[in-house]
């Protein structure tokens, strides 16, 4: 019987005589055909550890899912405020543990529903919110005490935030109660998804605020989820979803910083958000790797004293862009995957998107299949009984440890060009994502990165393309109630909060106090907007091919 | 002979997905043709007063929000109004459902690229396009 060193020898000669195919991953990391002890002979096991202490490569909790499974949190909301009530109650009933609130273009942008310019976008990709009436219909009879609730919106985040916590003190939620989270995380937006309003710099001082006063008055609500998501859909690898994602976090807490804030008191406010793609084991590893860094991030560059400060807390979605148009069916394999690469990678809330979302607003059907696959995963397989099951495994910790370094380039490159602001204001970081997004549309169609069912084991079919058609009468009805609440506010209340809102943002107070008194006067979105567009004016676009 | 072909490609409307539009612009600048990118949140105005002040062969539309129909209509009408729709072709791309293909060409549009149709498809389009023209 040979020794282990006699057959690492015999394997090394086999791979010789006949050398394997390259391989690598889609952020173009090389990788071996096995891995053995070797790759692990100069790695520091304390930088592994175990679960629930620094680093956190092996996750936040000692033992993970035993104490806690992570929140499934589907994306919903459509139409008008009444619709969208009616599917949280049915998401609710179904076993989903947090709210996650889709609004529509205009609302994200800072738009009226009575705005000419924006009638084709009302209601069309998400619920339209205009003033706080329309908050009250969407959580009618929901327990805001018990439920978290997540907002997908950026350019206008303080504003909704605003609504939100005037809604849940008048429905006398004790303010340790108000859970959830707004994404308010501006910088990606310049860079992908584009529900940019104002330039960088006033944008960052409204997400500090939203920070500093989320951490008093709302000291459980998550004031900001930075989101690599959209990077990545973008088109982004996962090196530099990561990597930019922490670069923009770095940005947002050094103005928090900036402004005097102790770190200590606000890292708890700070989640990140990702998309997990098709690449099983550099998914994990990317988890793995930037809590890692983050862990690094809070204690040594920012000096966080708090254990809980140097936490990464995650959420994610399972699809996005890895899911086809053709042979839809298959989306549901793909999701699955990814969710469990997901929970291998220690996340804390998931979204994994139904079948037909490449294509169509999910039916029933679909959605709850989607939150389905999530309880399978959870309830049947045994995964979440072990933290990190593929702690030590020596591709695993090989892999976690080259992504970490990669991240961390990518991170000192930034810091390099001054920060993601000024990177972000030069079209620097828009164009490198986009010439990525190209570079992998052309491995798809060469059939160098094979797609199941388009561009290999294709059937021929029409795809299938439903869109959502909005009601026609959403519009009207949305009209309408607006043109009620108009009619019955107080218009001077309405032109005084506007006003010291003005006066507000002029100065260098804390704005959140002002959109709070704007709000409870029942002032629109556009209103409140359009004050704080006088003030900053909007962000010039460097265009840049 | 002319010297160049120029493309437009614009972003109406409020929708921020601009992958595709710059996948496109990349594809079309890498084949020779020389691309016009508005950036986004462009109104329809905007749209076609930088179609003619930059003199494009072909307007490109990328809409990924299913506000396509209205916003193509009124863009027709805008380029119409400044005289110059009979002398630029007109594309839209995006998230277009089928029954919508030949609605967008009821109104009078030259090429549409639903989201998955291959850039080479798109390019070779242009090319014979460009061709026509020489």
């Amino acid at each position: 019987m040979k020794t282990f060193e006699g057959q690492r020898r015999a394997w090394v000669a086999e791979l010789e005589k006949r050398p394997p195919a390259q391989a690598k991953t889609p952020s173009r990391i090389p990788l071996e055909p096995s891995y053995g002890p070797e790759s692990a002979s100069a790695r520091d096991l304390s930088r592994v550890g175990y679960p629930g202490q620094y680093p956190y490569t092996r996750g936040l909790h000692a033992s993970m899912y035993r104490g806690r499974l992570w929140t499934f949190r589907q994306y919903a909301g459509f139409g008008t405020a009444e619709d969208t009530n009616a599917r949280y109650k049915f998401l609710l009933e179904q076993g989903q543990t947090g709210l996650s609130v889709a609004l529509d273009l205009p609302t994200q942008m800072g738009y009226d529903s009575d705005d000419p310019y924006v009638e084709e976008e009302v209601g069309r990709v998400g619920v339209a919110i205009d003033t706080l009436a329309d908050m009250e219909v969407i959580f009618r009879d929901l327990p805001l005490d018990r439920i978290s609730t997540s907002f997908t919106i950026n350019g206008t985040a303080a504003i909704l935030l605003a609504m939100y916590l005037v809604l849940c003190e008048r429905r006398s939620v004790p303010k340790e109660k108000i859970s959830g989270t707004i994404q308010n995380d501006i910088l990606k937006e310049y860079v992908s998804r584009g529900t940019w309003i104002y330039p960088a710099r006033p944008s960052v001082r409204l997400i500090v605020d939203t920070i500093e006063h989320c951490a008093a008055h709302a000291p459980n609500f998550n004031a900001i989820s930075v989101a690599g998501a959209h990077f990545r859909d973008a088109g982004a690898t996962a090196v530099q979803e990561m990597g930019y994602t922490l670069a923009d976090a770095i940005t947002y807490l050094q103005a928090c910083v900036d402004r005097g804030l102790d770190v200590d008191a606000i890292a708890r406010q700070i989640s990140f958000f990702f998309y997990t793609h098709m690449d099983f084991f550099e998914e994990v590893a990317k988890y793995r790797a930037g809590r890692r860094l983050w862990a690094k991030i809070m204690r040594e560059r920012f000096g966080a004293k708090d254990p809980r400060s140097w936490m990464f807390r995650f959420g994610c979605v399972c699809g996005g862009s890895t899911l086809t148009v053709q042979q839809p069916l298959n989306n549901v394999v793909r999701v699955a995957y990814e969710a469990l690469a997901s929970v291998l990678g220690g996340v804390q809330s998931m979204f994994t998107t139904a079948y037909d979302e490449a294509f169509a607003l999910p039916t029933e059907e679909s959605a709850e299949l989607a939150l389905r696959t999530q309880q399978v995963l959870a309830f049947e397989t045994g995964v979440p009984s072990v933290a990190d099951p593929l702690g030590g495994s020596w591709f695993m910790e090989a892999l976690t440890d080259r992504m970490e370094k990669e991240i961390a380039a990518l991170i000192e490159r930034v810091d390099a060009m001054g920060g993601m602001v000024g990177a972000i204001e030069e079209g620097v970081i828009q164009r490198e994502i986009a010439r990525e997004a190209y570079r992998q549309q052309g491995r798809v169609e060469s059939g160098e990165k094979v797609v199941v069912g388009v561009n290999r084991f294709e059937r021929p079919e029409e795809p299938k393309l439903v869109l959502y058609e909005p009601d026609p009468g959403i519009l009207e009805r949305q009209r309408e109630r607006l043109a009620g609440v108009k009619e019955r506010r107080d218009a001077s209340g309405v032109e005084k909060t506007l006003r010291d809102l003005e006066a507000a943002a002029r100065g260098t107070a804390n704005l959140m106090p002002s959109l709070i008194a704007c709000v409870k006067a029942y002032c629109t979105v556009g209103e409140m907007n359009g004050v704080l567009v006088g003030v900053f004016g909007r962000f010039q676009e460097p265009i840049k091919l | 002979m002319r010297k160049t072909f120029r493309v437009l490609i614009a972003k109406p409307g409020l929708d921020g997905h601009d992958r595709g539009a710059k996948v496109v612009a990349y594809a079309l600048r890498d084949a020779g043709f020389e691309v016009v990118y508005t950036g986004l949140h462009q109104t329809v105005e905007q749209v076609a007063a930088a179609a003619l002040q930059e003199g494009v062969d072909v307007v490109a539309l990328s809409i990924l929000s299913g506000a396509h129909l209205s916003l193509t209509r009124k863009l027709a009408e805008r380029l119409e109004a400044l005289k110059i729709r009979k002398d630029v072709a007109f594309v839209v791309g995006g998230t277009i459902p089928p029954a919508d293909v030949p609605r967008l060409c009821d109104l009078g549009v030259d090429g549409v690229f639903p989201t998955g149709t291959p850039l080479k498809q798109v390019v070779g389009w242009f090319q014979d396009l460009r061709e026509g023209r020489e």
